[in-house]
């Protein structure tokens, strides 16, 4: 769901027809008929963005049928956890959950967590958490739950009424197949005949997985979609088992890597988060992290942050100055890509790094990208090749417009051209958490430079330049331990990657996994979870025994965090007992014999912790958890059904509406995610919901096999620019009859932000819905083409505002209203004066005024509230 | 030579007497064989060293071998023995040659002035040396030592920087690092996007 | 030289060519019911052949925008957008524009077909048999290649060709198509194409034992229900004595392109020969003399 595999992860379909060819059954869910649903047994068509209407109709029906895999859901999920009793679900509150304030759009979580839990500080921290992503800071564990290695209230039989079994089943009894029909616009046959073949292959014996991309997350609703397909996938016990799971095909070749070693705003390596102006100290920072009563590996998370300390710092890192913690700048708030765009466009940014992205046309809002661009003192741009977004000076939309002018934009521009994959030596981590090794092939040529060097010269000048400063703003920078190893000019990503993995301080030698890291600064370790990675002294990342030569688990190929492990969770591959569920989907097990866990895969599970296995009285961490706890980053060992803090949406996945729908929300009075957060401003405007007449079609975006994201690597290319030279618009028959529009004629496409031109292709694959007695039409575009390459065109970038997912500030670009009409855009200022135009005619005020609840009234704000 | 030996190596190097005389009277295949086929090879038989790598493009991981020959990239294929891909690439794959190869590579580092209306070559290092300078000038600019509400923050807003999903995890790593220690905060990729 | 030379079943192609000691014969078994349409093959096979872009022009025939095989496109996937035909239709393409009636409910059974075209390296090639210069010619694996150092650019072998697979390109006019990667096989690799493909749509071996996994697999797949599923240009009975490079379709062949009945332009030859005997002759004595006196 919300993938298309086979056209953008194509090497990786192999698998899926292998696997289709062996029997199993492919459904794919998806709003577009792509190259995936040639292939699939059923393809769904169904509204963009009703994903969580669809789940939820099928968590309903496994709940009303009693589908679920119920040793597995009782041993190892928390669905037998009470909850408290002032938690109210969007049942009792028409779409809401308790705790929402409708001032800051945003909820405070204390009523959703255990009945036995005491709810603490951060649980009201509502708007601040929000405003820094804080969701997005529990990548590699849960969030913290204080009392979760005690006991927790809980009903095994699933029976009281605030169990969360009980409390799931209430929330979802309005997914009827009726409802899914009405609001996903697919038939009710398609829906059942969905949730049987899905729930007939999962259980003992069989399992099924779970694919999806960014045709997920790129939605207001986007974390919360995973959620619910998670919470199938735990209903079915189809997590942590062979064949199994919940998949995220990452689009970008170290995309993961990008994450596990953050840029990003709210991030430190390893999920740790970045501080805030609360944490006075290390102690309080680790507090925050992590509760002192949970279980978990989470649990240490003072070794991974002191072990990162200690890198970044070296010597400098002591116990008396708390490892140089103060000297970690504080986030507080969204500083997000977004929200810094905008601060380019009010003049707030002075200098902007491009490392191989090409936001003018691969962000949401291109126009924005490229004004915010305009407006800098200098930006530095690093690519293979040139690109929209250093020459947007002279080349861009707005220069036809008239909105940039070269003699008037004042933005000094530095294009370094960079090192390729086969010029520079390195890892990248892939979709399923695996670092590959790539050797040096040859040497970069002329002015080439991979980002190690450029990184590593541009601190030692920065060092230099320094080198006498008393500032003590300065301290962190002079302090730095920046002594990598160097050939020649070219610093040494062995020696780096030896250092993320982590050094015993006291031996010097690398050490063997992330339970070898301590909190007394005698470790130092870049990136806890990739701990092992240089285990033995040896680049595990660059071993290569051949994929026939092992079993399918491949283990002795590249390395997998944490730990090689090659399926997360992997102790529920077993029953509660240590023995596999079945012998034909046998991972790992426990060898009562030799005391330890064997199989297949590397267990994701201590390897001598017996199953039967319970803590003493007071154990915390690792300690606390049970022979039978699989989830063991988790604060309570169990994998969530029910969310009881972490999200800032709510504990439970619920349907919301897009933010621009043409429809009312079928389910809920609430329309769209009541926290999404929106930016309201003038120059972000929104189509307003329910707007037949000026904006009346759906409009989505997509990637081709043939271009990879905003060009640079494809449209540059000529093998792969010829296959698909030019911009296109999907359109049904349908759409091309009512609104005019020729096969290969001209079309174009137009928001309240942009106008977007392109060749018309009418297909059958793409179809009207019958949602809620209306026929909805959706239409979309590749969003590759820009205005340098081979091949040039619009960007359908351009077409989207910024409005976010309130839990990790993903953009909405799956989804949004417009119009489409024949012929090409108008050009130049006329272009202005079209799309004013339009806002007119859909009464967009300006600046935006919308709100977020439905009672709310008030315009969303974005300040960080106190 | 001879005119003899001249006369029937020239014969021999015909088709049509290779074909009269030879097993292929039709003259359509043995004897019709040209020099350059008879002597043709692959030339990733002429790379003295293959270099283990990974795709670029997307998230699949799919190990490439690169052929090189005298610092040269001859060929980029897939690699067999990778249990993720199996040897196999997809279209962007399989145009890795030219990705890296190909004219559309930028070699030089260009520089655009304020105002300016074209861009013009700038040397290495003293690009490096005016990034420098004006990293350490935003981040003056931009800092805080302080927030709005007067809590400690030591950071400075004057410079972003997006990217990453494309790099190293070593790059990413000393880009967070530097950044950081710089007091920079709005520092994302494409996970945010 | 034997009874079918040229036309008919003729099984050791290479040792009618003249080579006594010769591999296996091979080619492509392209089971287009595995082909996802990503156009790896196209790809890979202009990367190992530099075969030049061939411009960048939007042809809205489904995804394809490479449109048939030809000087620059050795490798071509053809997309098919179908409307299951109904018993009664004979599966030919519709000339409307697809769909033209499709709403809501409408839509019952679409499909979409892709399949990857190449030379079909022919038991009896059309090009091969009237190439005036030996240009082409038959290889020790039994493929058909041009010999870009012997070809002079006549174009005889465009009209010889049953598929329109052989094309001039522009520039040095030289005749192209794909060689089955001629210089990989000489060193035990196998084709670019068949190498990168995704899925293994295209797999590369034995003829033999290809049309055997052939067989087996149209057989699997009537099995499954795909009643119109057929191989195309295996039979060494055909008008080309069957092909190197053979295909399993999902519908007729002219749903995807393809000449349902090819037969090799040659195969009168025999019988014109006879009648034009006096000619050759002359015209062999004017070859030996600009032979001689060439250099």
């Amino acid at each position: 769901m919300g993938s298309n595999m086979a056209e953008a992860h194509p090497v990786g379909f192999q698998w899926v027809m292998e696997a289709k060819e062996r029997g199993a059954r492919v459904l794919h869910i998806d709003p577009r008929f792509t190259r995936t649903s040639a292939h699939a047994d059923v393809h769904v068509p169904l509204r963009a963005g009703t994903d969580i209407a669809f789940l939820g109709g099928v968590i309903n029906h496994i709940l009303t049928n009693a589908l679920d895999f119920r040793e597995y859901v009782v041993a190892y999920t928390n669905a037998s956890f009470l909850v408290g009793e002032d938690y109210r679900d969007t049942e009792d509150l028409d779409g809401l959950f308790s705790g929402y304030d409708p001032e800051t759009a945003s909820y405070d979580s204390s009523t959703w967590q255990y009945e036995t839990v005491e709810a603490g500080p951060d649980d009201h921290a509502g708007a601040s958490a929000k405003e820094r992503s804080a969701s997005y800071q529990h990548g590699s564990g849960g969030p913290k739950v204080e009392g979760g290695s005690g006991r927790i209230a809980a009903d095994p039989t699933l029976e009281h009424p605030r169990c969360v079994y009980q409390v799931l089943k209430r929330h979802y009894a309005r997914y009827t197949p009726e409802a899914v029909a009405r609001t996903c616009g697919v038939s009710e046959e398609l829906f059942r005949a969905v949730c049987q073949t899905w729930t007939a292959n999962s259980g003992r014996e069989r399992t099924a997985a779970l694919v999806y991309s960014v045709g997920w997350t790129q939605h207001t609703t986007g974390a919360q979609c995973i959620r619910a397909g998670a919470i199938i996938q735990l209903l079915l016990g189809n997590i942590g088992r062979p064949g199994g799971g919940v998949f995220a095909l990452r689009g970008h070749a170290s995309i993961q890597g990008s994450t596990d070693i953050p840029t990003l705003f709210n991030l430190l390596p390893g999920y740790l988060p970045m501080p805030t102006p609360e944490h006075g100290d290390l102690a309080e920072y680790v507090d925050s992290v992590r509760a002192d009563q949970q279980k978990g590996f989470w649990r240490n998370a003072d070794a991974y942050m002191i072990s990162l300390l200690k890198e970044y710092w070296g010597e400098h890192a002591t116990a008396d100055n708390d490892y140089c913690f103060d000297y970690l700048p504080r986030i507080t708030g969204d500083h997000g890509t977004y929200r810094t765009v905008m601060d380019m466009v009010d003049g707030k940014v002075f200098g902007y790094f491009l490392l191989g992205q090409n936001p003018a046309v691969g962000s949401a809002h291109g126009r924005l990208q490229r004004l915010g661009m305009a407006n800098l003192d200098w930006l530095v741009v690093r690519d293979l090749t040139m690109i929209e977004s250093a020459s947007f000076w002279k080349d861009s939309p707005e220069v036809e417009t008239g909105e940039i002018a070269p003699e008037r934009c004042r933005t000094e521009v530095f294009f370094f051209p960079a090192a390729s994959h086969v010029e520079k030596e390195g890892t990248f981590t892939q979709t399923q958490r695996m670092l590959q090794w790539r050797e040096k092939a040859v040497e970069p040529k002329g002015d080439q430079r991979s980002e190690l060097w450029f990184f590593y010269h541009l601190g030692r000048k920065l060092r230099q330049r320094l080198a006498d400063s008393t500032d003590e703003r300065d301290r962190p920078l002079l302090d730095l331990a920046w002594d990598y190893a160097v050939v020649g000019d070219e610093p040494q990503a062995q020696d780096v990657l030896r250092r993320i993995n982590g050094v015993d301080l006291t031996t010097g030698r690398a050490v063997g996994g992330y339970t070898e890291l301590k909190a007394d600064g005698s470790t130092m370790a870049g990136c806890w979870i990739y701990s092992g990675v240089y285990a033995d002294e040896v680049n595990q990342a660059a071993r290569r025994k051949p994929g026939r030569e092992q079993n399918l688990y491949a283990t002795e190929w590249g390395w997998v965090w944490p730990m090689n492990r090659r399926v997360l969770y992997n102790r529920a591959s077993a029953d509660p007992a240590g023995r596999p569920w079945s012998e034909r989907k046998a991972l790992i097990w426990w060898d009562a014999e030799r005391g330890e866990w064997i199989g297949d895969d590397v267990p994701d599970f201590e390897r001598t912790k017996p199953p039967d296995y319970v803590p003493p009285e007071g154990a915390v961490g690792p300690e606390a958890l049970r022979g039978d706890d699989p989830f063991i980053m988790q604060a309570d060992g169990k994998g969530w059904l029910f969310a009881p803090k972490g999200l800032a949406d709510g504990p439970l996945p619920t349907h919301y509406e897009p933010h621009e729908s043409p429809v009312p929300n079928p389910l809920h009075g609430q329309r769209g995610n009541p926290t999404r957060k929106i930016y309201g401003r003038a120059d972000n405007p929104s189509n307003p919901p329910l707007d037949h007449e000026v904006f009346p079609y759906v409009v989505t975006t997509a990637r081709l096999t043939e271009h990879h994201t905003a060009g640079g690597m494809s449209r540059t290319v000529p093998h792969l620019a010829e296959l698909q030279p030019e911009l296109f618009v999907e359109v049904s028959p349908a759409l091309a009859r009512e609104r005019g529009l020729e096969n290969l004629g001209w079309a174009h496409v137009v928001t309240s932000r942009a106008a977007v031109e392109a060749r018309v292709v009418v297909t059958d694959r793409m179809r009207p819905l019958r949602v809620d007695q209306r026929e909805v039409h959706q239409i979309w575009l590749p969003y590759h083409w820009g205005s340098v390459g081979l091949v040039r065109g619009d960007s359908p970038n351009d077409l989207f505002g910024v409005v976010v997912d309130p839990n990790v500030f993903i953009q909405e670009t799956k989804v949004a209203t417009c119009d489409v009409r024949p012929g090409r855009r108008p050009r130049g200022p006329a272009l202005l004066d079209y799309l004013a135009g339009y806002r007119r005619r859909a009464g967009i005020a300006e600046p935006t005024v919308l709100t977020t609840g439905p009672e709310a009234g008030l315009p969303h704000t974005e300040e960080d509230q106190p | 030579m001879g005119v003899g030996r001249w006369l029937a190596s020239r014969l021999a190097s015909w088709p049509v007497y290779r074909q009269i005389t030879g097993r292929d009277p039709l003259g359509r295949g043995r004897a019709a064989q040209s020099p350059r086929s008879a002597g043709l090879t692959a030339r990733i038989a002429d790379a003295d060293r293959v270099a283990k790598s990974v795709c670029p493009f997307c998230a699949v991981g799919c190990a490439q071998r690169v052929y090189v020959s005298e610092d040269r990239v001859l060929q980029i294929e897939g690699d067999p023995d990778s249990p993720i891909s199996r040897g196999r690439l997809c279209p962007k794959g399989s145009a890795s040659t030219q990705l890296v190869t190909g004219p559309q590579r930028a070699r030089k580092v260009l520089y655009r002035a304020p105002y300016g209306g074209q861009w013009r070559e700038l040397d290495l290092d003293t690009a490096m040396d005016m990034v420098a300078d004006r990293v350490l000038e935003a981040r003056a600019k931009g800092w805080q030592d302080v927030d709005e509400r007067g809590r400690r923050v030591r950071r400075t807003l004057g410079l972003a920087s997006l990217g990453g999903a494309t790099l190293d995890n070593e790059e990413n790593y000393l880009i967070k690092k530097l950044f950081t220690a710089l007091g920079a905060l709005q520092i994302e990729n494409q996970a945010r996007i | 030289m034997t009874e079918h030379s040229l036309s008919g079943p003729l099984h050791d192609v290479a040792g009618e060519a003249g080579y006594e000691q010769h591999p296996p014969r091979v080619g492509f078994f392209t089971d287009t019911s595995v082909c996802i349409g990503c156009k790896a093959c196209e790809v890979a096979c202009k990367e190992w052949n530099d075969v030049p872009a061939d411009g960048f022009d939007l042809l809205g025939m489904s995804l394809d925008n490479t449109g048939h095989l030809g000087a620059n496109a050795w490798r071509h996937v053809a997309f098919v957008e179908q409307q299951r035909p109904a018993p009664q239709e004979l599966g030919m393409p519709s000339f409307d524009r697809p769909g033209a009636a499709t709403g809501p409910e409408a839509r019952t059974d679409f499909r979409w077909l892709m399949a990857s075209d190449v030379c079909k390296h022919c038991t009896h090639a059309g090009c091969l048999d009237v190439c005036p210069t030996g240009a082409l010619f038959r290889t020790e694996f039994g493929t058909v290649v041009v010999q870009q150092d012997i070809c002079n650019g006549c174009g005889y072998c465009v009209s010889g060709c049953p598929y329109g697979v052989i094309q001039r390109r522009e520039g040095d006019g030289r005749a192209q198509k794909c060689t089955l990667c001629y210089d990989r096989l000489r060193v035990g690799e196998q084709p670019a194409c068949a190498k990168a493909c995704p899925t293994d749509s295209i797999q590369f071996g034995e003829l033999d034992e290809l049309r055997e996994r052939a067989a087996r697999r149209v057989e699997q797949l009537r099995e499954r229900g795909e009643d119109r599923a057929r191989l195309y240009g295996a039979d060494p009975e055909d008008g080309v004595g069957g092909n190197g490079a053979f295909f399993l379709l999902l519908d007729e062949p002219e749903v995807y392109g393809l000449p349902p009945d090819p037969v090799v332009p040659t195969r009168d030859l025999p019988a014109m020969w006879r009648r034009a005997g006096v000619a050759a002759v002359a015209f062999a004595a004017a070859a030996v003399a600009a032979f001689l006196g060439g250099r």
